[in-house]
């Protein structure tokens, strides 16, 4: 198994738990470090959190499961989080996911066979006025058309393919 | 389209953010420098006299806010920035972020010294990557300019400032949820009393202010009060605001207006009219919780009072336009799905309650509902309203309720034809 984070890493943030009084403020932030590495916290990430932070494995999997942002199960290279609240639905959110399911030939909740896209819908992502929008990782892309995501698609398939 | 005075927007062009050169150059940091030199009493006071009103939704007077606030209580105090904007319809910090960070850094610098809270923390929502950036590399120019940090130009007094990056989930804009989610505990509200000003961060005194809230600050120090009052249209009130417009309009864009503009001119001419050549039927003036206006409010006043006369809230002034050919059934049944998602499940009113309304307009929208689950929706307003935990269910009864008051033929063509009026068009 690919390792969840880079020792040094880890020995950072072990140093920054000592030296506050409340090492619980780092759980989301060591949640966040290890699915950015390793692109997702399976159990072993939470007891992983729990044994750096010296918190119990609990106290982690309570925020693991409730932030929406966190995946506590396998995920394609590159999550696509189309937004589906008021603004974008009401400029077309409905269309723009139509066009990324038969695109990508998926539902939501699904990742594409070559692991490289996972659709999931997602509550406003603060890009109102440049509605239809998503993101991609932690990249908003607004004024979405159904040849915009094809471009943007494509660059991330490149990009994909150039990082393995 | 009329011009208006520029405050948080002055230095804004297309793309770009201002970094410290150019903000010291166009006024910046002389907040504080004039801060430093008063009590922190007489700050909170100017800002009290000021009129400033909470920029994050709920338009509570800021300095009365800072006031409750006891400044010389020993030990760890906390002051935090509420960056989570996550009400559907609301983009404006962002915008503010990712123009002119330094307004917020020297905000906080300000709200630091009057409330004396050395440590501050800056709550920023997952999708804000772009902002949480910019927000570190101003602090980092500040510390480096003798901002923040130990003995902040000179005055003896020290600020630190923190970035929390968050991971997603709307009830962490509730100020007592994010104190829990600071925290690293399941970001659920909490009761109040005790109030954060008592019992906050850790237990300690805390103040949380939005984003928008803070970066005026600065300029209330450096312009004075009289000047704050002037901004405004509306006589009885103070400032600029910003607006985020999105929907049916022709130009979806953040502008800052000033407070007691009229919804017909920030439709008509800053949002360009309803794209398509459509009427305008309906808008959200404040974001997804805020109850809707019709034409007929098209004269009212964008300001915090003149909308409660009308039902309405002036939110977070995201106004999200709709068109004639909307189904405000489907437009509220979207706003209510997100509520009955994002609840935390923490009440029963919310968590099942919402899920109820979803079901009910989902039956009414999809043609299977009957006059008894219009009666049913109106008696879970009822059952919602003023009795879960934290404000955000409340909230979510905004629009429906507001679909009940104004729309209720809309819902009853719905019952009668078996499905909705508007499908196709």
């Amino acid at each position: 198994m690919t390792e969840l984070l880079p020792q040094d890493q880890i020995d950072s943030f072990k140093a920054r738990a000592a030296a506050i009084a409340h090492p619980h403020e780092l759980i989301v932030d060591l949640l966040r470090a290890i699915q950015a590495y390793y692109g997702w916290v399976p159990d072993e990430g939470v007891l992983l959190t729990a044994a750096t932070l010296g918190v119990l494995p609990v106290e982690v999997e309570e925020l693991a499961t409730f932030y929406d942002k966190l995946f506590r199960r396998a995920v394609g290279r590159r999550v696509i989080h189309v937004c589906d609240s008021i603004c974008c639905w009401s400029t077309g959110a409905e269309m723009i996911t139509e066009h990324l399911q038969k695109s990508l030939g998926i539902e939501f909740g699904m990742t594409t066979t070559d692991g490289a896209f996972t659709l999931l819908p997602s509550c406003c992502l603060g890009a109102c006025g440049d509605a239809p929008a998503m993101m991609i990782g932690l990249t908003t892309h607004g004024k979405l058309t159904p040849k915009k995501i094809d471009a943007i698609l494509q660059k991330e398939r490149a990009a994909i393919a150039a990082d393995a | 389209m009329n011009v208006y005075p520029q405050v948080l927007f002055k230095n804004r062009r297309p793309n770009e953010t201002v970094l410290l050169p150019e903000y010291e150059k166009s006024g910046g940091y002389q907040g504080l420098r004039a801060a430093l030199k008063m009590s922190p009493e007489e700050v909170s006071t100017r800002v009290k006299d000021s009129g400033l009103r909470g920029r994050g939704g709920a338009g509570f007077p800021t300095g009365v806010k800072w006031s409750f606030f006891s400044v010389d209580q020993p030990g760890d105090k906390y002051l935090i920035c509420n960056g989570d904007e996550m009400e559907p319809g609301t983009y404006k910090d962002r915008q503010l972020l990712l123009a002119d960070p330094h307004q917020l850094v020297e905000g906080m610098a300000i709200a630091a010294y009057a409330l004396q809270t050395p440590v501050g923390y800056i709550f920023l929502r997952y999708a804000y990557e772009d902002c949480s950036l910019r927000v570190e590399r101003a602090i980092e120019a500040a510390i480096g300019a003798g901002y923040l940090g130990k003995n902040i130009l000179g005055s003896g007094f020290d600020v630190e400032l923190h970035v929390h990056r968050s991971a997603g989930r709307y009830i962490l804009g509730e100020e007592t949820s994010l104190l829990n989610g600071l925290e690293g505990r399941r970001p659920v509200p909490r009761s109040k009393p005790p109030f954060p000003a008592k019992h906050g961060l850790f237990g300690r005194p805390t103040n949380v202010n939005n984003v928008e809230t803070l970066a005026t600050v600065p300029h209330i120090l450096v312009n004075g009060t009289a000047w704050f009052h002037g901004l405004a249209l509306n006589p009885k009130s103070a400032g600029t605001k910003l607006f985020g417009l999105s929907g049916h309009l022709n130009r979806t864009q953040c502008f800052e207006l000033p407070l007691g503009i009229t919804l017909r001119e920030v439709v008509e001419d800053f949002g360009g009219g309803v794209r398509g050549g459509h009427k305008f039927k309906a808008c959200l003036p404040g974001g997804a919780s805020t109850p809707y206006l019709t034409a007929e409010h098209l004269d009212v006043m964008m300001d915090f009072d003149p909308l409660e006369e009308v039902h309405s809230r002036l939110g977070t002034a995201g106004v999200t336009v709709f068109d004639d050919q909307t189904c405000m059934v489907a437009v509220t049944r979207n706003l209510n799905r997100f509520f009955a998602r994002e609840s935390c499940g923490w009440c029963t009113p919310c968590r099942d309650g919402l899920a109820m309304v979803s079901w009910l307009l989902d039956r009414i929208e999809f043609g299977q509902a009957t006059m008894d689950d219009l009666a049913m929706l109106k008696d879970q307003v009822r059952n919602i309203k003023g009795r879960s935990f934290c404000a955000l269910a409340e909230g979510a009864m905004g629009p429906v309720e507001a679909l009940l008051r104004l729309f209720e033929d809309e819902i009853k063509d719905h019952i009668k034809r078996g499905g909705c009026p508007f499908a196709g068009k």
